[in-house]
This record gives C-alpha cells, structure tokens and sequence, in this order.
C-alpha cells in the first residue's frame, strides 16, 4: 500500500524508473525499488517519526544493532522545513518567508498527470521521446531514481540491496570497516 | 536578573569547544549555546559515547541532516554591489548546525600553518587590491599550543615527513593510519616528478586515543559524523568540560544578540527551538560561530567597527582528476591520506608567472591526494537510460577516478565581506548572512600556473583521461582550459570576518581576540585570521582558542 501515491500514479512511476534504468543483466529501476523511494520521500510524513532520517549508528548489515529502523524525531524549524519542501507552502504564511514553494508532492502529481496512463501504452522508444519532452520532470525523477537505487534500503529503495549487489558494493560497512590490507591494496 | 554563568560561549564546534575546556579549567563556570542539534554528546553522562552518526549518504548528503537546513536558514550570496542585492538565497558554505560544529562533517586534516604564514606582508610584501597583514602572533609563540591542539584532538602524522613543515618540538601524538590505495599511486607519480608528498597530518585515530577506538576505515569519513568516535571531532573537550560539572551544553538554542552597553557586553538575547525569546547574563562572552556565523551575530549586536564582515576568505580549490585503467576503491579509508605542500613555496617558476600577470609573487596551498567515494552523488553524473548500468559498472567518475585538491590561498579584500541581508531572514526572523565575494587575479593566476603541474603529475600516475575544475568557477582570459562549478565557494575553510591586529582602525579584535568595542567579548574562531594560508583552518583556530581563551580566563 503506497504512502502517497495513487495506483495509476505508482504504474506510471513504474514505467517512468523502467526507461530511467532499464534492465540488463540486473533489474530495471523500478524493480530495484526506486519507485517505493519516491512513494516514502512524498509519503515521509504519513509515518511517525517521519522517514527523513534513518536512525544510527549501524544497519546490521555489518554487525551491531539494527539502529537505521529508528527514524529520527524532527524539531519544529526541521519539520516545517521539510513539511514545506515536500508539501509546498500551500499559502500557510510560515511557509512563505522566502515566497511560495510548489512541493513535491505537487510537482509528482502534476509531472505524472501530464505523462498520463496513456504513457504506459508506448513502446519504450516513445516513451523515451516524451521523457526527454517532460525534461525537468524527468531530471527530477532520475535524481530520486539515484538517490533511491544506492541509498540505503531503510529510505524504502535499492530493494533486497539490489543496487549495491549489481555493483559489488559494500554499502555501509560500520562496526566492521576495512581492513589495512584493503584500504592500501590494489 | 542573576548571574548563573561566569560566561557563555556561542558555538560549540572545534573553537568553541576548545574555549569551554579551558574556561572550565580555570574554575569558570560556562554555558555553551548551540544553534543545532545534539547528535554528539550524552549529555546526562558526557563520559561516554553515544555512538548516534551514520555511514548513510542520504542522511549527510542530500538531506542536511547536520543542519542548517538551506530554506530554514538560508544565506545569499553576490559577486560584487554590481549583482543587486544578492543572486542566490539557500546554501552557501554552510558548515554544520550540531553540536560539534564543523569536527562533525570535517574528515579531519589538520595541517599547521608554516613560519612565514603569520608574516606575509613583511616577508612576501603587499599585493595590490589585497588587505594583507602580519598577524599580531608568530609561529614560534604558537608552536606549544599547536603542539597541545594536537593532543587535545588527537593528530596522527609522521614527524619531517614534509620538507617544508614549520619547525615542531616533538612527534605526532600517534602515527599516520594507513595508506589508501589511490594515493599510493599519485604519490608515486608526484614523487618520481620531484614533489614531496607525505601522510596527512589527521585528526583520525590511527590507534586506540584518549578513549576513543582506532578508525576502522568505513570510508564514510568527509561530509559524516563518525559512527565511532575515531574522529577528533570536538566530543572529548566538550565531553571534558562537561564532566567538570561547571559546564552546561544548550542545543536548539539560536543566540541573536549579544547585549552590550558602554563598551562591555552584559550577556545575549537566545532564540529556544519554540521561537520563544530569552535574556542570558554573564561576564564574559566567547564567539565561536564560524567566519560566516560570528560577524552577522556582531552585526546583529549593533557593534559598528566598520572592518566587521570584511576580508572572508575561502580557498581557492583547484582540481585535476584524471580517470585511471583500474580501480581505486576510494570509498574504503579516510578520504585523504596523502598530501603535499610543494606549490605553497614562492620558487621561481611561481615568481615569474606572477610577473607575467604584473603580481609580484603567487601562492599555491596545500594538495589533498583524494577519491570520490559515494555512489549516489556518482550516478547523478551520469546519463538516464541504457547507458546508466554500463557506467556505473565502469565507474569512469568514482571507482576508477583519482583527483588532487590543491587548498589555494586566497588574499584577503576589503570588498569580499560577510554582512547582513537587506531582505532575506531566517526562520527566526533575523537577517542572515550575505557574502559578497570574488577571487583575486592573484587566485586566478595561482590556479592555472599549479592546476598544470597537478595534471603533469596525473599523466604520469597513468591517468586515462584528465579534466580540471576551480571553484570559485574561473572567468574571462584565465578560465583556460578549467570547467565551470560555481560562483560561491565550495570550500568549507572560511576565514578572515572579524580579524585582530595591533591597531584598532585596521582591525576588529585585539591581538588576544578580544573585540576593540567591548572587550570582555572574545573572538575564538578563523574570523580572526588575517590572511589564510594554503592551509584548512582548523588545527590553527584550536590553538588560538587555547592561547587567547587561557588568557581571557584571567
């Protein structure tokens, strides 16, 4: 069950993160968890606490506690910071000092909106022609498409580590580290 | 209203930090103001470690996690008066919001400054257009307390292991941790070409050091708070005042001003994380916000010395990275551990290529051996579709990717300052910081003439490819060959602002740090530097904290 995100919305994203990152050998973009990403960063305040920040000090990937599942609290300047970037200031005067800020959840609905369930029915060339059509949407999509593919798993991407695995990355490696042997060896 | 304090500190980073130390060793009793968060410290029981950072690019990386947030507490930023009242609102040269200040994110090389860099107007003379001056110090009167900055924090480096280091007294009080792979082979190269690279002096446990475990290499070291604690970042001076029971440490706590009347400070006006205002009295006032942060809170005071905010200086970075036929794993080790210092000397070729462009001398900085580690900011590089995998699997601008970061000194300017935005507040209400900045044609001409020795060296480590980069971007007949970053500064080293000297008319604080104004207000951090060096700011900012702030105790 998505946290923000429609179903029509979700399978256009799915499509959208497919063409992004398409498969090879490894999973396309979607199947690697970028979309799930996107749903938890515009969804980040339907959890408490709010899945800004991951908890620390380890994932225990590499040993220790499973402390990355704890999510930070916000403070009050935090969370109106970050209720304004994702939700956009919505013409709350608090969130205008600096003027009027379109959120992302606005600029997904509209960028995806915009692409339309008739996206799904391209072929992947023509898919590819109207992502370069939609080019800011589409440069905002991959940085989160980035972002969702080789960060850390707890944010909601890089599903079952796939984005590390494909790579033969570590990813984070506290309490175990490298070796002296590693770091200075070929 | 009572006195419950002999004195309060603004800013709990590497400066501040230092101060509570000795404030509280002298018997004072401190409170220390921080703007941010507490992730550093348990503050119930400051013995031990609370072990609360990440090896997690998100949190450090994208999401501000260290604070400031950029639309909460924004700065702007200009070139010259000719740009309007400012050309960008958000980030600029933010260095953390937390407790710890910038030890958090630093990954801790901490070189000291040479002789001649507390003398550059007598020994190297002026420069036109340049503020240049002689500090009110000299490295033989810093020399013990670099020495105890290096113990405090916990320096691991390799005595007369860099030719052109300054006279020390004694060793490193540990040993270099171990080589990364990468800079082994750029060292190689440097060194068969006749430059002298050398371990980074680092403030990174190599072994066990004053409580605190050795690093273990995670490689999630620069921009990161350090999950162990093998960083020096302030948690041992802060935890050691803290334990005197004459210190209290108050996050989330914004000082707006500082209270002053007929030349002595009485105490500041504070900001709590409810937006709520407060009035904190005490004798002695230490500022220790950053060369960004203390001139706008002298501003916001009312002081009126009109050399407040004037002279910031950055480094002027330059950098050549060459893509190498193999890999480099640069995300497993400390970020730098080789550098070198052979283009801080003013040789020949230098003095020429200064003349060539009517200067009378130019000078490099410090060269960090460096490789990208992090994935997130790699594949934002590279192109969406098929050609996505085939990249990141090749990894042409991280695993296979080798760089130097030469730290260039930058010449102070009258007209380079910090001082309050006309229009633009932060979520509190009051004025942020505006910087209005750019490089001198001495920067310029310093870049290109080192930039091409650095892609000598690179050519001849094997690189396949090679591009350089400056930031500030490089316009006009010098941009040459150097792609564009940015206008502002991406370096963190940020210094000049609030600078002491001998005569009040030139300067702002003392040659103790003390403000002209009212002094029982003491200056600790790099606002106080003359000129800047090609050397990061840190080890000599601690230094000056501990020798200004033992005497402030007085």
């Amino acid at each position: 069950m998505p946290a923000f995100l429609t179903p029509l919305q979700y399978s256009i994203l799915e499509a959208v993160c497919a063409r992004l990152v398409p498969a090879d050998g490894a999973p396309d973009g979607a199947e690697m968890g970028a979309v799930d990403y996107i749903d938890t960063l515009l969804g980040a305040f339907t959890f408490t606490p709010p899945r800004i920040w991951a908890g620390g000090p380890f994932s225990g990937r590499c040993g220790g506690q499973r402390s990355f599942w704890d999510f930070e609290e916000l403070s009050p300047a935090e969370e109106l910071a970050w209720r304004t970037r994702i939700e956009g200031s919505l013409g709350i005067p608090e969130r205008e000092r600096l003027g009027p800020v379109t959120g992302l959840q606005e600029t997904y609905r509209q960028g995806l909106a915009e692409l339309g369930g008739k996206f799904l029915a391209l072929d992947p060339a023509a898919q590819d022609d109207r992502l370069r059509e939609v080019g800011d949407f589409t440069r905002l999509v991959y940085e989160h498409v980035c972002e969702g593919l080789y960060g850390a798993p707890e944010y909601g991407g890089n599903r079952g580590l796939a984005g590390w695995q494909y790579l033969n990355y570590e990813g984070d490696v506290q309490p175990r580290g490298f070796t002296d042997a590693e770091v200075s060896g070929a | 209203m009572s006195r419950d304090f002999d004195a309060i500190i603004v800013g709990s980073g590497p400066a501040g930090s230092t101060a509570a130390e000795i404030l509280t060793e002298a018997g004072l009793s401190v409170l220390i103001f921080e703007r941010g968060r507490n992730h550093l410290i348990d503050l119930d029981n400051p013995a031990v470690l609370p072990r609360r950072f990440s090896n997690d690019e998100l949190k450090y990386m994208t999401r501000h996690f260290l604070g400031p947030d950029p639309w909460a507490e924004p700065r702007t930023f200009r070139t010259s008066i000719a740009d309007g009242d400012r050309q960008l609102v958000g980030e600029v040269n933010n260095l953390p919001a937390t407790v710890g200040g910038g030890g958090v994110h630093a990954d801790g090389k901490l070189p000291r400054f040479r002789e001649d860099d507390f003398l550059v107007e007598s020994e190297l003379g002026p420069v036109e257009g340049a503020s240049i001056a002689d500090w009110p110090v000299t490295y033989d009167e810093m020399e013990p307390y670099y020495a105890e900055a290096e113990r405090l924090v916990g320096v691991a480096g390799l005595a007369g292991a860099n030719p052109f280091a300054a006279w020390r007294s004694g060793e490193y009080p540990m040993p270099p941790g171990p080589a990364m792979y990468g800079a082994l082979v750029t060292s190689a190269a440097a060194q068969k070409l006749g430059y002298h690279p050398y371990p980074a002096p680092t403030g990174v446990n190599s072994i066990e050091y004053d409580g605190r475990p050795a690093c273990n290499n995670c490689g999630f070291c620069a921009y990161f708070g350090c999950p162990i604690h093998a960083k020096g970042d302030p948690v041992a001076p802060l935890s050691r005042a803290l334990v005197t029971g004459r210190a209290q440490l108050r996050p989330q706590s914004h000082v707006s001003r500082i209270l002053i009347e007929n030349g002595q400070a009485t105490g500041v006006e504070w900001i709590d994380a409810r937006g709520e205002r407060h009035i904190e009295l005490a004798g002695r006032i230490v500022v220790a916000c950053g060369a960004m942060e203390t001139p706008r809170l002298l501003l916001l005071s009312g002081l009126t010395n009109e050399q407040i905010g004037r002279n910031v200086m950055f480094h002027m970075q330059t950098f050549v990275f060459g893509i190498m036929p193999f890999r480099v794993h640069g995300h497993m080790g400390r970020s730098v551990t080789h550098v070198h210092d052979d283009h801080i000397l003013v040789d020949e070729a230098a003095r020429a290529a200064a003349a060539e462009a009517d200067l009378p001398w130019i000078k490099g900085g410090l060269v960090e051996h460096c490789s990208p580690a992090h994935m997130i900011a790699e594949a934002k590089q590279y192109p969406w579709g098929p050609q996505h995998k085939i990249m990141m699997r090749e990894s042409p601008m991280r695993d296979r990717l080798l760089g130097f970061c030469m730290q260039g000194d930058d010449l102070p300017q009258f007209t380079n300052t910090v001082d309050l935005d006309p229009a633009v507040t932060d979520i509190w209400g009051l004025p942020v910081a505006r910087t209005t900045y750019q490089p001198h044609t001495h920067e310029l001409v310093a870049s290109r003439h080192h930039g091409a020795k650095l892609a000598q060296i690179m050519k001849e480590a094997g690189a396949e490819r090679i591009m350089t980069a400056t930031s500030p971007k490089t316009t006009g007949d010098l941009a040459t060959s150097h792609s564009e970053i940015s206008q502002v500064p991406i370096s963190r080293h940020v210094a000049g602002t609030a600078r002491f000297g001998t005569d009040p008319s030139s300067s702002v604080c003392d040659p103790w740090g003390r403000l002209w104004e009212a002094p029982n207000v003491m200056i600790a951090d790099s606002s106080l530097f003359p000129t800047g060096s090609g050397y990061g700011p840190t080890l000599t900012l601690v230094a000056l904290s501990l020798r200004n702030s033992r005497a402030f105790a007085v």
